[in-house]
């Protein structure tokens, strides 16, 4: 418990932005196989140093076959928020699921260089307080860690629908689950919310069966996979809308909202369309009497390939998806990244307007079809996946595995995990820094980037940048 | 002489408390700061600071009304005051030892001002705070008053009270309105996060030094 507010707790997006900027990332390693336990690593990314782009230090788990995926920190510039009254958490611990495990490792990160496991939470306690399994998104919020799963009870998680459960932010003790009320939702993958106006914005991937063992073709082909975005009464726990983007449009990741909390409006990723493969990103915003709205803003097409060049799963198709699994929006709400996985690309759009994306920038790298290298002359495994950008905006770092599995279905070629990282132009633009390419030992990929302080999928604020 | 400085004394200290408790984030300014940032109008503040004013009320009130009955047994009154003291001591123990982050507070939706003021007052024994003061202002009027019928009484010690209360909570208003326009107007929110102090210990050593020294009064 510190006297004052931790220095990275800002209390608009704005003022997070002009704080000083990261010189360390964490970089989640999975082991593919289960061969090894996953781990940790913390790299280093502040271009005056001498190991810049190096890996300065790995915490190994004591466990195999957790699948780690995404994390997020204890807390974060929320506890800013006026309605708690009490700003003096430590952004000081990385909550890091497994979601192949269920297991949950706190990793104490006061000293970087020495980040050490802090508390394990086993499996067995998380099925038995929550009856959820496969935790995934950690959001640091009101009352404490919020974790949204992707599997209900059973060995298969089959057993009842997914949900968030909320963990002590301080001795991380699992208290139970969050819903109250959760109306039409039976999948889950992301949240976020808008903490002063109270209401959350949840998503919707598959259950357990249908990505554990790799994509199910069959259950996307009949659009089994999830489709829709919940809207939740954040602090009343009720789920009071749901918006079907349409069975077609498969797996609505990513949610996204504007960092600025007095604006109203957020986006949404859609992996795949199955009539025309197409990806899309989607603009929600809250209406004046308080309901919600979702329009296509844009689609991304499939790019046109030689069955030969596809794996199985693909050569009916005779094209590449673009695959969007990850997207991510600047803090000054002005860049939304969104990364093509399949054909190997990261977009930046201008989204001043939410309604209408402008392509800005873009990079090409790796990809089912295109295997772009990167500019150092050296192969990038997969495509562009987990995206991650600086607070001020100008440095965007992206690694390459999806999920295990399914790395293993799109490019069964493909071996190896890497960081990499993108300058942002003056007015727009993406350029990958030649000197900035980070390869994990053998044996690991790479998933989910955390940047020392903060960055702009972890903080959420409560007062608006003016 | 002595008994008016005495009276004078105590009734600063029901404005010192009020300030103390207005410049104190936990006691909601920064709730009247999101109000006007979030609805892009001055009003709001305003409103909010009433709405925080207004549960900040309430919970004195709530504390003060029953030991107002309770003083109008005069015989009685040595044993109220150390009662009165030995909880008050006991809160700040308590919140001395219990540091944890606080949960239930984040439970009350934004729009629900009055109740969250109420609730963090409450939560924090500001209204616990002063019952020693306002017992000590009671007991040295009721000196000067002599003999009374108990009804005559009551409706005095009730009207205190209110006095109170109010004092209080007017002080602690234009404590906490000050701060929440200064960083609306010219501080910004940079101020918010450099000016927040973990007032926690302090706040648990005030109650344990309120109660102590009417504690050590009423021996």
């Amino acid at each position: 418990m510190n006297l004052r507010p931790d220095p990275t707790f800002h209390a608009t997006p704005k003022l997070a932005m002009e704080a000083p900027a990261e010189t360390l990332a964490f970089t989640l390693m999975l082991s593919p196989d289960g061969s090894q336990p996953d781990g940790l690593a913390v790299v280093d990314v502040d271009p005056k140093s001498k190991s810049y782009g190096q890996i300065l230090h790995q915490v190994i788990m004591p466990y195999t076959g957790d699948e780690f995926h995404h994390f997020g920190w204890n807390a974060c510039s929320s506890s800013l928020s006026p309605l708690t009254g009490h700003a003096f958490l430590e952004r000081r611990y990385l909550i890091i699921p497994g979601i192949r495990s269920s297991r949950i490792y706190i990793i104490d990160v006061k000293e970087p260089l020495k980040a050490k496991i802090h508390k394990i939470i086993e499996p067995e306690e998380v099925f038995a307080k929550t009856g959820y399994s496969r935790p995934h998104t950690i959001h640091c919020g009101p009352e404490g860690i919020y974790v949204s799963t992707l599997g209900g009870g059973g060995p298969d998680g089959t057993d009842g629908p997914p949900g968030i459960f909320i963990m002590d932010c301080e001795t991380f003790e699992i208290l139970g689950r969050y819903e109250m009320d959760r109306g039409a939702q039976d999948k889950h993958y992301d949240f976020w919310w808008n903490l002063p106006r109270d209401y959350m914005v949840s998503s919707e991937w598959g259950l357990p069966p249908q990505f554990e063992n790799g994509i199910v073709p069959e259950d996307l082909l009949s659009n089994k996979y999830g489709h829709a975005i919940h809207f939740w009464k954040l602090r009343e726990r009720r789920n009071v809308q749901t918006i079907d983007l349409g069975e077609n449009h498969q797996m609505a990741l990513e949610i996204r909202p504007a960092h600025d909390p007095a604006k109203d409006y957020g986006f949404c990723g859609v992996v795949v369309d199955t009539t025309n493969l197409e990806g899309s990103i989607w603009t929600w915003w809250r209406k004046d009497d308080g309901t919600f709205e979702a329009k296509k803003t844009l689609t991304i097409p499939p790019q046109p390939a030689a069955p030969d060049d596809l794996p199985a799963l693909l050569k009916g198709f005779e094209a590449v998806p673009p695959l969007v699994t990850d997207i991510d929006l600047s803090l000054d709400d002005k860049y939304l990244y969104v990364a093509c996985w399949g054909t190997g690309e990261m977009h930046q759009y201008d989204v001043s307007d939410p309604m209408k994306p402008v392509l800005a920038g873009k990079v090409e790298l790796g990809g089912i079809v295109a295997d772009t290298k990167h500019p150092n002359g050296r192969d990038f495994a997969y495509g562009p996946q987990m995206v991650e950008i600086s607070r001020d905006g100008k440095r965007v770092y992206w690694t390459n595995s999806l999920y295990s599995t399914w790395d293993d279905q799109f490019y069964p070629d493909d071996e190896g995990g890497q960081m990499v990282m993108a300058h942002v132009g003056e007015n727009g633009g993406l350029t990958l820094d030649p000197d900035f390419y980070v390869e994990f030992p053998k044996g690991y990929r790479a998933h989910q980037i955390r940047l020392e302080g903060g960055d702009c999928s972890t903080d959420s604020f409560c007062y608006p940048s003016v | 002489m002595a008994d008016l400085n005495t009276t004078a004394a105590l009734w600063w200290a029901v404005v010192a408390s009020g300030l103390y408790h207005g410049i104190n984030p936990g006691m909601g300014w920064p709730l009247a700061v999101s109000a006007a940032l979030m609805e892009r109008a001055r009003g709001s503040l305003w409103k909010a600071l009433a709405a925080l004013a207004g549960g900040h009320l309430l919970a004195m009130t709530a504390i003060l009304f029953p030991f107002s009955m309770l003083v109008s047994l005069v015989t009685w009154q040595r044993e109220i005051q150390i009662g009165a003291a030995c909880l008050v001591i006991g809160l700040g123990l308590y919140l001395l030892v219990n540091r944890r982050h606080p949960r239930f507070l984040a439970r009350v939706p934004p729009s629900r001002l009055v109740l969250w003021s109420f609730l963090a007052a409450t939560a924090h024994g500001a209204g616990l705070m002063l019952v020693p003061i306002y017992l000590g202002i009671c007991d040295l009027a009721q000196e000067g008053a002599g003999h009374t019928a108990a009804s005559t009484l009551m409706r005095s010690t009730l009207a205190t009270a209110t006095l109170v209360a109010v004092v209080h909570t007017l002080a602690m208003t234009a404590a906490g309105g000050t701060l929440a326009f200064g960083v609306y107007r010219w501080l910004g929110l940079k101020f918010l996060s450099r000016s927040w102090f973990n007032l926690d210990l302090l706040w648990a050593l005030s109650l344990v030094l309120v109660g102590g020294l009417s504690l050590w009064h009423a021996l």
